[in-house]
């Protein structure tokens, strides 16, 4: 055992103890979110990172074992709240799965633009947190605006902004409106051209390289290990990205790269993260285009036809006795669904987003639990860090984008 | 050669016999329950057999089955080929009593936290852990709350009470575990 490692074993405030003990968290501006890193510090080199996580844990997957399916949506709101709309999506990608419900095309097309949108909101926050910690603040202002364009579209198609409790089993609650589909296009026009100068300022930036280069690398067979998925694991070279292994919602018809780094360092992290988000433009023009080439009654439809699940319109539930029906029993969460096991997972903000929901035919789920990428990949953290800078930890724990809401649950 | 449900329940039953059962398909996933003394085994040869391929743990939870006496807790590997794009679902019961199941940190990193996390949630001691401690709960916490013996809500209130509904009346643990005074909420601020 070297010296260093006897001193860690010393109580704190020995006389014997060579090394310094630093907390990072639980509130601390370099860790965006309310976890705790204890550091220990040879000099200014990490000898041992002990995360502590927790903090805001709030019990989702026992307060799921008693909602109906509705209610449970919110709840994955505060999963990653980065880009909630996401989980939102996987969540009644789930149910539908489970209940076996089919979406019509346009639906499938509708919340790819949602998902890539919330996607670019997820990355940009990212990368340019990152900018921010190596001492450039100006990309995140200037990517900001856009982000506050991705939250109106969101407003203009369901109310809300961050939490936003978007979608229907089956579809959307209600039809996107004019409004929403002129400011996806003015984001299309808009955004190519700032997020081209935004990469101007960091792609090629000496200090920004020298900060990010070498520092969280982690090879690919650690990576998988550790059970990476995301832009961290495709960063350490894995082409892996659940869009294009698995399919979901109408993915299979679209023409889009996935960007891949070597080093699995912060620097491909971010890069992998810029390149997704070209990616996704590609993605939400596809959409918009396979949406204005739809004919007929393809064209207006925004749900699924699913009575026991969907919503009725208000109209009918005041008019109408079957539609009163409806609309009481989907609210009580009087629908027994069938009995089952099934495993969903989509490509969020940070990964593979997963649901296991255990069924036994009762109004709400006799397990349910979440994949939570953040929470998975966030351990290897110690390993990533060590032998390192404290300013190099910064960094790697932002490149990760590790987001508490998501590690606690 | 793709790699068939069949195919690999024909290789764990070569290779572990009639320890590893109930084998399942469903929504996609082969699913199969194995003997907890041999969980190691089965996940290392998953793993480790080169047409099999089982490299990637998506994910590790508990469950809790009150009604199976002996068989009360369960630990849920999902393991992914990939490659392929290849899901199995793998269920090892231990009893509640002495829940004891070895750990899966030597061969996936990633067992760590998701181990914790199930201790931590159901008390299931992953023998071998390297550092089984709670992780998202406090550290003085001493039951383990996703067991189905703990009700989500406060058992003192009646305001909620819903027997019309599918809530009242009911076994002693999980749904319907309130107080049934028949009425509703309307009736009882009148």
């Amino acid at each position: 055992m070297s010296d260093i490692h006897h001193n860690i074993d010393l109580p704190v405030g020995s006389i014997e103890k060579q090394t310094t003990t630093l907390n990072l968290g639980p509130t601390h501006p370099a860790t965006h979110g309310v976890f705790q890193n204890i550091i220990e510090l040879d000099g200014e080199k990490i000898v041992k990172a002990d995360a502590t996580v927790g903090y805001i844990h709030r019990a989702f997957e026992k307060i799921s074992e008693r909602r109906s399916l509705y209610q449970i949506t919110p709840l994955t709101d505060r999963l990653n709240y980065c880009s909630a709309p996401l989980n939102n999506m996987g969540w009644h990608m789930t149910c539908e799965k489970l209940l076996g419900v089919k979406t019509p095309k346009r639906v499938d097309y509708l919340r790819i633009i949602v998902m890539e949108l919330s996607r670019i909101a997820d990355h940009l926050i990212c990368s340019s947190i990152m900018g921010v910690d190596a001492g450039a603040f100006t990309g995140f202002l200037y990517v900001m605006q856009y982000r506050e364009l991705i939250y109106e579209i969101f407003e203009e198609v369901c109310g809300s902004r961050l939490t936003t409790n978007i979608g229907r089993i089956g579809g959307f609650e209600r039809d996107f409106n004019d409004i929403a589909f002129q400011k996806i296009e003015k984001f299309l026009k808009e955004y190519p051209a700032v997020l081209a100068e935004f990469e101007n300022l960091f792609t090629r930036n000496r200090i920004f390289m020298e900060r990010t280069m070498g520092a969280g690398a982690i090879s690919a067979e650690r990576a998988l290990n550790y059970g990476f998925t995301g832009p961290n694991l495709r960063a350490a070279g894995v082409d892996y990205d659940v869009r294009v292994v698995a399919p979901y919602c109408s993915y299979e018809e679209f023409e889009f790269d996935i960007p891949v780094g070597s080093t699995g360092d912060c620097y491909d992290r971010f890069q992998v993260r810029n390149g997704e988000m070209w990616q996704s433009l590609r993605i939400i023009e596809q959409a918009m285009q396979k949406l204005n080439n739809l004919k007929g009654e393809e064209a207006t439809v925004y749900h699924a036809d699913v009575p026991e699940y969907y919503l009725p319109p208000k109209k009918d539930v005041y008019t109408k006795m079957e539609a009163l029906i409806w609309h009481f029993k989907i609210i009580m969460g009087e629908i027994d669904m069938p009995k089952g096991e099934v495993y969903h997972s989509i490509e969020a903000g940070n990964g593979e987003l997963g649901f296991y929901f255990i069924s036994d035919g009762g109004r709400s789920p006799y397990r349910l639990h979440f994949r939570r990428p953040c929470f998975i990949y966030y351990q290897a953290y110690e390993e990533l860090v060590k032998g390192g800078m404290l300013s190099d930890a910064i960094i790697v724990m932002s490149s990760l984008n590790l987001i508490a809401g998501e590690m606690d649950a | 050669m793709a790699l068939t449900s069949e195919y690999i329940q024909q290789r764990l039953t070569e290779k572990f016999g009639d320890q590893v059962s109930n084998f399942e398909v469903q929504y996609d996933i082969l699913s199969f329950h194995a003997d907890k003394e041999i969980n190691l085994k089965v996940l290392g040869f998953l793993q480790g057999e080169a047409d099999l391929g089982f490299n990637f743990l998506t994910d590790l939870c508990g469950v809790h089955y009150p009604d199976q006496k002996g068989k009360e807790l369960a630990v849920v590997y999902h393991l992914h080929n990939i490659k392929e794009n290849v899901r199995v679902r793998l269920k090892v019961f231990t009893d509640i009593v002495k829940p004891g199941i070895f750990t899966a940190t030597g061969l996936f990193s990633a067992a760590n936290w998701m181990e914790r996390e199930t201790y931590d949630f159901y008390g299931i001691n992953f023998i071998g852990h390297p550092n089984l401690i709670r992780i998202l709960n406090v550290e003085e916490m001493d039951y383990f709350p996703m067991r189905k013996e703990y009700p989500l809500e406060d058992q003192s209130r009646t305001d909620k009470d819903d027997e019309m509904f599918g809530r009242g009346g009911g076994g002693p643990f999980g749904f319907g575990t309130e107080k049934t005074i028949h009425g509703t909420i309307a009736e009882d601020e009148k």
